[in-house]
Formats: C-alpha cells, structure tokens, sequence
C-alpha cells in the first residue's frame, strides 16, 4: 500500500472523528447554557467550548464577544475555520475521494452523502431550535461511517490505518472534553460537589453518549473521581483514553505482523499504555487533572508525529 | 441547414437502417413514461458510482455528470473493419514517425516533411533523442477522433498520442446499459469491451524496460484528485489492480524508481503517466517546478523505467503536423491511407491561402498549436468583421494557420426531452501498441445534444453513447 493512501485512510478516520467531537462540544454548550446560573455566568461556557474546540483565537479574530449564534456558526458551517464540522467532513471526504479505490462502495456511499447533506445544511436558514438535531445527524452520520466501515472494509492494513486514526482522534478528543469540564467551566475550588458541578459532569457524559454506560459501570453516587476513571482509565468504556490507546496499540501490533517490521510508534504507544495502567484516579487528581490532560494532548501529538514518520514517508 | 444534409445513421430516407432495427423496436415497444424512468435511473447510477468530470473554477457543483445517453451508437461489421483497419495504420505510422524523428529523420533528409514544422516544433522533445524505447514504440494510447460524412464516408479529425482520455466512459456506459438492458445484448450480438484494462496491463507489461528481470510492477501516475480526469485515472488503476500515484509517491535512486510505500520503497518498472512531459522530471524540464520526480528522466534513458507515453510523444499529434499523416503513411508503410484526413489548406503555402482568404466565411479556420477552440474562426457563423479581422492574423502570420471545411457531421438517434431525435455524433476509438497492437471494438461515442450543434465537446453540453460494434 502506497503511504499515501494510508494517510489518506488515516486522516478520514481522524476527520470524521473530529467533526463528532465539534458536535459533543456544541451539545455540551447548548445543555450548560440552559442552566440558568454558573458563577461566571452565561458568555463562560460557550468560551469554553471555543477553547476546549481550540478555535478561540480564530472566532475572535472573525466575531468578537462570544455569541451563541456565532459559535454555532464557527463550529459548524463556516470553512474557514479549518477544524469546524463542515470542515472536517470535506476534508474527510477529499481524503475519501482520493483513496476511492481503497474504499468499499458502500463506505464512499455514506461518506458521499454526508458530504452531500453537509452543502444542503449549509443553505438552511439559522434557528437557535435546529442545534440538538445538527448535533444529533452529525453523530448519526459519525456512527453510519464507522458500522460501514466494520461491515463491509476488509480486514487489512488499510483497515488498521483507519482505525488508528479512529482511536488517535478519540483519545485526544477525550481529552480535551473533559478538560472543559474540569479546567475551563468551574475554575473556583468553592463550586465542587455544588449542583452545577453535579449536573455538569452529567451534562458530559450525556454529551458523550456515556451517560447510561457509566450508571452500569459505576452503580452508588455520580462523584468526579467515578466519572474522571470511567473516561481515562476504565478499558472497557469506549471513549476513554486507555481504551483508545490499547486499540490504538492493538492495530499497530496488526501492522507489525502485516508488514513484518515493528516501528517506532508501536513502542510509544505500548509506553503510554504502560503508563496509563499503572496509574490511579487519585494521583491524577493530586498531580492535577487539567496538567495530566495536558501533558497526555501533548504525547498524543507526538504519537501522531511518530506514526507520520514511520509509516508515511516510504523512503530507505 | 436541412437535416437530410447530414448522414443520419438510424434513417435511409424513411427505411431504418439495418444495424439499429433491433434497437428501435425495442424502444418502440416501451411504454413512453418507461424510457423517461429508465433515463433517470441512468443518471442516478452514474451519480452513485462517482463518474463525474470536475470543473475547474466552480465552488458551487465542483463534480458535474457527463449526460449519458441511453440509445446505443451502432457499426456494422463492416464499418468497423474500416475503422479498426484506419486506426491501426494510423498508429502504426505515427509510431514510426516519432521512431524516425527522434533518430535519423529520414522523412525530413526525403523532403517529405519541411525541417522547421518537426525541429522547430514547440512539442519536439530534445530529450528523447536519440533514445529507443522498448519495442519502438513512443505512443501505447492513441484516441483517434473520427467523424462521419456518409454511408462510406469517414474522416480523421485528429490523432492523440499524448494521454487521451474517455476510456472509462466506454467502460462504464457499456456496464450500465448491460446492467439495465440485459436482454437487449441477448438479441443483439456486441463485440465485448470488457478485457481493456487486461489488454492495456499486458500492453504496458509488454514495454517493460532492460533492468526489468520479473514481471513488471506498473503504476499510473495522476496530477492529483484535482485533475479533470481523476476518476479516469483512479477507475483504471482499480481495474487492472496497479497502485494510482502522483509524483510525490515516486523517487529516484541509482536510476531506479521507488514508490513510497508502508513497507518501505517498493520498485516500480512502466510508468502509466497521465501527466504531462513538463511535470515528469523538474531536473530535465522544468527547473522552477517542484512537481514531478527528480531523475527520472535519467532512470528512463538508462533502462531503468518505461514511461508510457514516452517522453516526445506530442509532436506526433500536433494539428500541423497532423496534415502529414497521409504522407507518413505513404513512407512508412508504403500503403494508401485506410482513413482520409479532413482536407486541410496549410496556409503556409501561398496557393492554399489565397484559397483560404477567398472562402473564409464557409471553412474552420485554426491556429496550429492552439487547442480547446482557442484562435479558432468558424467561418459560416461568423459576422463579416470577425472575418475581416481574422484575415489581418492570418497575412501576418501565415504560418501558424490552417483551414478545414466545416464538416457534415452524422447523426444518431437521441433521446432528448422524451423524444428520440437525430443528435451529431463523433467518435473516439482507442487504439494500444505494444508487442502488439489492439484495437477496441468500439470507443467513446460523443453527442451534442443542443439540436443543429457540432459541438460535442463535454465542457459545452455534450454526452456520451454505449457504442456498439456488431458482430457477424
């Protein structure tokens, strides 16, 4: 397989995990936003979903003041923000297209239409009541792409690089939504355990589809120390990190025994899995959970970088 | 001008013609709002799959559909024979030609073609002198655009050596009109198309170049997703089973080339370019480019890849040089050509342009190295001032013009707006040289679909035909 194609594999997978991601984040606003108090007030949460999305500094530059119809706007239709949901579905597609011949059928199909329904999307004129049902088909969409993908690709190495942008992506977008829980929506020590610090990490699990999973995993009270294991360290939920970095790891393992040479990559990720095992909820907590988050964003970036350059550049 | 002026391939006077009997009972039998269905499902079939064309420039619909027209083109036997034969002769000539001018130039030293229109020309390569390719042979594609005037009438309207494109259309049109009609191919005996992309395979197996000692890994290079014909490229890769790369996938080393694969660099022997000659090898052609592969032309002239086509190729289908063919067949092959070329005046010959100036206003007039109806004077539809000004050009520049009479184009029938009505058609049959030489029976059959158009080009509302060659 051409390196090529495999980034292109790659980057469709990430892709189209990302624009989930910019659909959970939107959910997550709108749900707070219906809250009437938090102690910053109203303007808090949807910064912080620009900030968790990473597109404060482009949103300002083009709106200013943060607005929810702007923010929307951003995170969803607007091309120019290159991470936004209409963004990250043409990208995926244009990805798509080029590798067409590595696709099945009905994969293209799906990916095709999505694109497709995208462009109608866009002409539809703007109504604050459209944001649960944009949120919704975009996971919809999301979750047509990946049962595509798992019923009809074949099993290759095709197949891993589609997954490992799959769980890369997901890692990170973990990651970086539950940081806006923590770090960026209740900055005042005084406000945890309060009702808005409750129904918040409700708000996230819900806007992770996780909400029922984590109530059978996890049966007594809903704590944060409960919610923070369930999405970094409980293997078996399928957003955590762990779990993300062991499939991540197990089709890197599948490439070895495909392509009969192991990479730098595979030792990184092994390393991080390690190193995720070994660890426990409350020295998390104590080292700080937005510094844990942030240092696990910056070492996904740099898993990124070794796969790129073990895989992608094909040269002796 | 009348509609009888025209040969119409389906109608001898009011007697259907022989090879499209079948067919139009066939059509004749439908209830009318069924071909209307049959049209759509047509469209949507072609939609589904991605058989689309991009246009450069527009954001809005960046993919648009060539329209698809469900009533086959139809040639006896007999005709294709005459087809296949001309083609085949065409591009054995060509062939030699291009073997000649980058060699010796015997057609030049015998006066038969001026020095300057070869040497001089904008397409001559100086990089393949004195190169020999693997089996003699510069072009492996040609399209050979035909149209028809007559019963017994068909002209050449131009050769492309270079990278003609539309393939996958013949290929496609006739996998949709299996998949809707089967019965109609029960009762009509059609010569089958489907073995292309294994005849070209085994034609580019065949040009392999002298360090090749296994059988020949094959790659088609593409410009990109951008490019107008990329899902040509990508479908033909996918149909003979070979890997679709741009030129950042290749490099060279030791005057071998690699693809960059997963597994590392994986050597590649024929290149199936579809490219121009200006993007293979920024060492060679284009210093500022940063496209193409550094050394490859060096792997190429030291046995170390096969480029199809090779590298100078263009000066055979240049519309000049084009004038020629005629007289190349004569000297190449010593045979009488099998297909005419449109009459043509060179205006570099005083006689022919005082002709020319005399009838401007019935006769084509072109620029020799234009393309895509750029400098081009269409003479009956042109106002007396354009031709007044279009005169001025040609005394000044004789050279660079030729003149043509504005062609009879045949029709076909077509269905347009729940009718089925007679549409000009050309015909562009593709022809493969390697070890040996195939033609396909059949090829790209274009209609302009605008009622009294000649114009059956795609970027200006033209579609396409199954085209069908019957068998005895």
């Amino acid at each position: 397989m051409l390196s090529r194609t495999a980034q292109c594999l790659y980057w469709m997978s990430r892709h189209m995990e990302r624009a989930e991601l910019n659909a959970r984040l939107l959910e997550v606003g709108y749900r707070i936003a219906l809250m009437p108090s938090t102690s910053s007030g109203y303007q808090s949460e949807w910064a912080s979903v620009l900030s968790a999305a990473g597109a404060e500094n482009g949103y300002a530059r083009k709106y200013g003041p943060a607005k929810q119809q702007f923010i929307e706007q951003y995170l969803f239709h607007d091309l120019d923000n290159p991470s936004s949901i209409a963004s990250c579905i043409h990208h995926a597609r244009e990805n798509a297209r080029i590798v067409r011949t590595a696709l099945t059928t009905q994969v293209w199909d799906v990916i095709n239409t999505v694109y497709q329904e995208v462009q109608s999307l866009a002409q539809q004129k703007y109504l604050p009541a459209n944001l649960p049902t944009i949120c919704d088909w975009t996971t919809r969409q999301a979750s047509l792409l990946r049962g595509a993908i798992e019923s009809t690709q074949l099993e290759d190495e095709g197949y891993d690089f589609l997954n490992l942008g799959y769980f890369i992506e997901r890692a990170d977008n973990t990651a970086r939504l539950l940081d806006v829980k923590y770090y960026v929506l209740l900055p005042t020590p005084a406000a945890v355990g309060s009702e808005v610090d409750h129904y918040q990490w409700s708000t996230l699990l819900r806007a992770m589809s996780a909400y029922r999973a984590f109530r059978w995993a996890y049966p007594g009270l809903q704590t944060p120390d409960k919610v923070a294991h369930f999405l970094i360290l409980n293997a078996a939920c399928p957003r955590s990190l762990l779990h993300c970095l062991s499939r991540a790891s197990r089709h890197l393992d599948q490439l070895e025994n495909i392509l009969e040479r192991p990479t730098e990559a595979q030792n990184l990720v092994a390393q991080l899995k390690t190193s995720l095992i070994n660890r426990n909820i409350d020295s998390i907590f104590d080292e700080g959970l937005h510094e844990f988050l942030n240092d696990f964003t910056r070492q996904i970036a740099a898993l990124g970088e070794t796969i790129r350059t073990s895989y992608f550049l094909g040269g002796f | 001008m009348l509609e009888n002026h025209f040969f119409n391939e389906m109608f001898d006077n009011e007697e259907v013609r022989e090879p499209y009997r079948q067919v139009i009972e066939w059509v004749r039998s439908m209830p009318s709002d069924h071909v209307a269905v049959k049209h759509s499902e047509a469209e949507k079939l072609f939609r589904r799959i991605g058989i689309t064309f991009v246009t450069y420039g527009d954001k809005s619909d960046a993919e648009r559909l060539i329209p698809f027209d469900m009533i086959p083109r139809i040639l006896t036997p007999r005709e294709w024979r005459k087809i296949e034969s001309g083609v085949r002769q065409r591009a054995r000539a060509l062939n030699a030609f291009l073997m000649d001018v980058y060699d010796a130039g015997e057609i030049v030293r015998a006066g038969k073609m001026p020095a300057e229109l070869v040497y001089r020309n904008p397409a001559y390569e100086h990089e393949a002198v004195g190169f020999k390719p693997p089996q003699g042979v510069f072009g492996h594609i040609v399209g050979t655009d035909i149209v028809r005037t007559g019963a017994d009438e068909f002209f050449v309207l131009e050769d492309n050596c270079r990278t003609p494109s539309g393939v996958s259309y013949m290929l496609e049109n006739r996998e949709i009109m299996m998949r809707m009609f089967p019965s109609l191919f029960q009762t009509n005996r059609v010569a089958p198309i489907e073995d292309y992309p294994e005849i070209l395979r085994r034609t580019l197996s065949s040009v392999a170049p002298p360090k090749c000692d296994r059988d020949p890994v094959i790659a088609i290079v593409t410009p990109g997703a951008m490019n107008s014909a990329y899902y040509e490229h990508s479908f033909l890769a996918d149909m003979m089973g070979i890997e679709l790369v741009e030129g950042q996938d290749l490099f060279v080393d030791d005057d071998l080339v690699y693809m960059r694969t997963i597994r590392g660099p994986e050597r590649v022997d024929v290149l199936y370019r579809r490219v121009d000659d200006a993007f293979l090898d920024p060492l060679c052609f284009r210093s500022d480019s940063m496209l193409g592969v550094p050394g490859l032309m060096n792997a190429y002239r030291t046995g170390g890849v096969s480029i199809c086509s090779a590298p100078g190729v263009g000066v055979a289908d240049d519309k000049a040089i084009y004038t020629y063919v005629p007289e190349m067949i004569h000297f190449y092959l010593g045979e009488e050509p099998i297909l005419n070329n449109v009459p043509t005046w060179r205006c570099s010959n005083p006689d022919d342009l005082a002709h020319v100036l005399d009838q401007m206003s019935e006769l084509v007039i072109k620029r020799v190295h234009g393309s895509g109806g750029y400098g081009m004077l269409v003479g009956p539809t042109s106002t007396k001032k354009q031709i007044e000004d279009f005169a001025q050009q040609l005394r000044a520049e004789p050279h660079d013009f030729i003149a043509q009479p504005t062609l009879a184009l045949s029709t076909s029938p077509t269905y347009v707006e729940e009718q089925l009505v007679p549409r000009h058609v050309d015909l562009r049959p593709f022809c493969l040289v390697g070890k040996t030489t195939y033609v396909c029976p059949g090829g790209l059959t274009r209609v302009a679909l605008k009622e009294g158009s000649l114009v059956v080009n795609s970027s200006q509302g033209g579609g396409v035909k199954d085209t069908w060659v019957l068998v005895e």
